[in-house]
């Protein structure tokens, strides 16, 4: 199980939270304008990295607010948290 | 390639099995094939084996990053059905076990193919009406699946407790006879030796670093560990590992890899006749012919390359094990392990050309590939040697998304599967 920082509440258990995939894909802004090929990237293509992934995740047990992660997904280390609206944080390697 | 034979083993006693070769080469890798598999599990060893034996390519590479069958085939709970929702996905998994009827004559090898049949159970009135519907809709498609009562299903398995008054009650139970379990290592060994024995060169400990393209872009080689290997035609057969893969050609897919975790206990007799499972409380288990049960539980939430899996989810999945069969709360648990899973959006596979010419790939197989290796390795196969899908994998497409023909099984079955 991972221990997550949220960054309202502070190291909580994976139970807690709840994911939401991939972070940073934004709405299209006109989607009756979207080719399929758009459409079929924002709804179904994700980036599935083997190393640093930005995703979502909701600490739905707690305070119940949206956050995004940096965690590389080959030891699921957590590198950083920050809250939605934010641009990634640069993190060392 | 010796065969095995009654005879064999009886010449090999008395020659006090000294007598026995090797199964399959350990070739050098040359510096051109006619086409190249990458990945070798049962699904790739497999194509490589059917491009040989049914469509006269024998120039042709396997090259795994380990050893072969060390990932999803030898990680899985070896569970093997064919009653899936709709058409395309019936057609595609009951070739697949159409194969595995004939697979330990074919190859010369016991696969250990067991049909000691796979019963699904309901444990609310939703259940109830989802498994009666895949019934029917199996029937049309000329696959068998059987409707249990919850009495009948303690009858096919004795172990089962049928008792009203538990959290999730067995209300009935849908049964598929002819599905059942297999040996995972045997599939790939069995494809490998008879791969070999055609002439195909499997290649361990050599990684894919790179997929190489000509001036009109199409697939002219891939850089490996072990140097640079020409071939026009590269199949990929990687599982989790596929984005990886597929992005050094710049070719996106829609998959996302997850952990998927298998337990074994400590052997014990003779006990569990059949393979069961639940969706709904989500516990799947059998007994292997070693003895030990083989329990499968569930992915993580979140994507990760790891091959282990959270504790808790593992702890889910014995809670339930423990209420449907209360007299295994004293067994031991052994080992567990994950294995990594690619899972596409409608949790249906894809075995298809990619955009770019001469890259074919079979992937997106997701928790539930292993029961699909022949028909899979046989389609890829096709796919490869004919640079056009076989009609039953033509639904399989990678474009299936852009222009909305999903083949949802996920919605279908409401859990990975």
């Amino acid at each position: 199980m991972l221990i997550i920082p949220c960054p309202y509440c502070g190291e909580r258990p994976e139970l807690e939270f709840s994911y939401g995939g991939q972070a940073h894909i934004d709405r299209p802004t006109l989607p009756s304008e979207l080719s399929d090929e758009a459409w079929n990237s924002f709804l179904y293509v994700r980036a599935n990295p083997k190393g640093r992934h930005a995703e979502r995740w909701r600490h739905i047990h707690g305070c119940a607010r949206f956050f995004n992660a940096i965690r590389d997904t080959r030891t699921d280390h957590i590198l950083a948290t920050y809250k939605v609206g934010e641009t990634a944080p640069e993190v060392p390697a | 390639m010796q065969k095995f034979s009654a005879f064999s083993l009886l010449r090999q006693g008395f020659a006090r099995q000294q007598g026995w070769r090797t199964q399959w080469r350990k070739p050098e890798p040359k510096p051109a094939y006619d086409a190249i598999i990458v990945g070798g599990g049962g699904h790739g060893l497999g194509a490589a084996y059917y491009l040989a034996k049914v469509f006269g390519m024998r120039n042709v590479a396997v090259l795994e990053k380990g050893w072969i069958g060390g990932g999803n085939t030898g990680r899985n709970t070896t569970i093997i059905r064919s009653n899936y929702l709709f058409d395309e996905s019936a057609a595609l998994y009951d070739h697949a076990l159409k194969m595995w009827e004939g697979l330990s004559q074919e190859l010369n090898y016991n696969v250990m193919f067991s049909q000691r049949g796979v019963m699904m159970l309901a444990h609310n009135i939703h259940d109830i009406q989802v498994f009666k519907r895949h019934i029917h809709a199996n029937r049309i498609n000329g696959v068998d699946n059987e409707w249990l009562t919850a009495e009948e299903a303690k009858a096919f398995c004795p172990p089962l407790n049928i008792d009203p008054n538990v959290r999730y009650p067995v209300l009935g139970a849908a049964l598929q006879r002819r599905g059942g379990t297999a040996r995972h290592d045997a599939i790939a060994w069995g494809y490998a030796r008879g791969a070999d024995a055609l002439g195909v060169d499997i290649i361990e400990n050599c990684e894919v670093t790179g997929i190489r393209r000509d001036a009109a872009g199409a697939v002219s080689g891939v850089e490996t560990t072990r140097g640079f290997i020409a071939s026009q035609r590269v199949g990929v057969s990687a599982a989790g590992h596929t984005s990886v893969v597929l992005d050094m050609a710049h070719v996106r897919l829609p998959l996302e890899s997850y952990p998927l975790q298998a337990l074994v206990s400590e052997p014990v007799k003779p006990i569990f006749p059949c393979v069961v499972m639940s969706n709904t409380i989500h516990a799947y288990m059998s007994q292997s012919d070693k003895g030990e049960l083989v329990i499968g539980a569930g992915t993580d939430v979140y994507t990760s390359y790891t091959q282990r899996g959270g504790l808790h989810i593992a702890t889910e999945t014995l809670a339930a094990i423990c209420e449907l069969f209360p007299q295994f709360r004293r067994m031991r648990m052994l080992r567990n392990w994950g294995g990594i899973v690619d899972v596409t959006p409608d949790r249906s596979p894809i075995v298809a050309k990619t955009p770019v010419k001469g890259l074919y790939v079979n992937c997106g197989w997701g928790t539930g590939g292993f029961k699909a290796t022949p028909g899979a390795a046989h389609l890829l196969a096709h796919t490869i040697a004919h640079d056009a899908p076989h009609p039953i994998n033509a639904p399989f497409t990678i474009e299936r998304f852009r222009d909305g023909y999903l083949i949802d099984e996920a919605a279908a079955a409401a859990v990975a599967h």
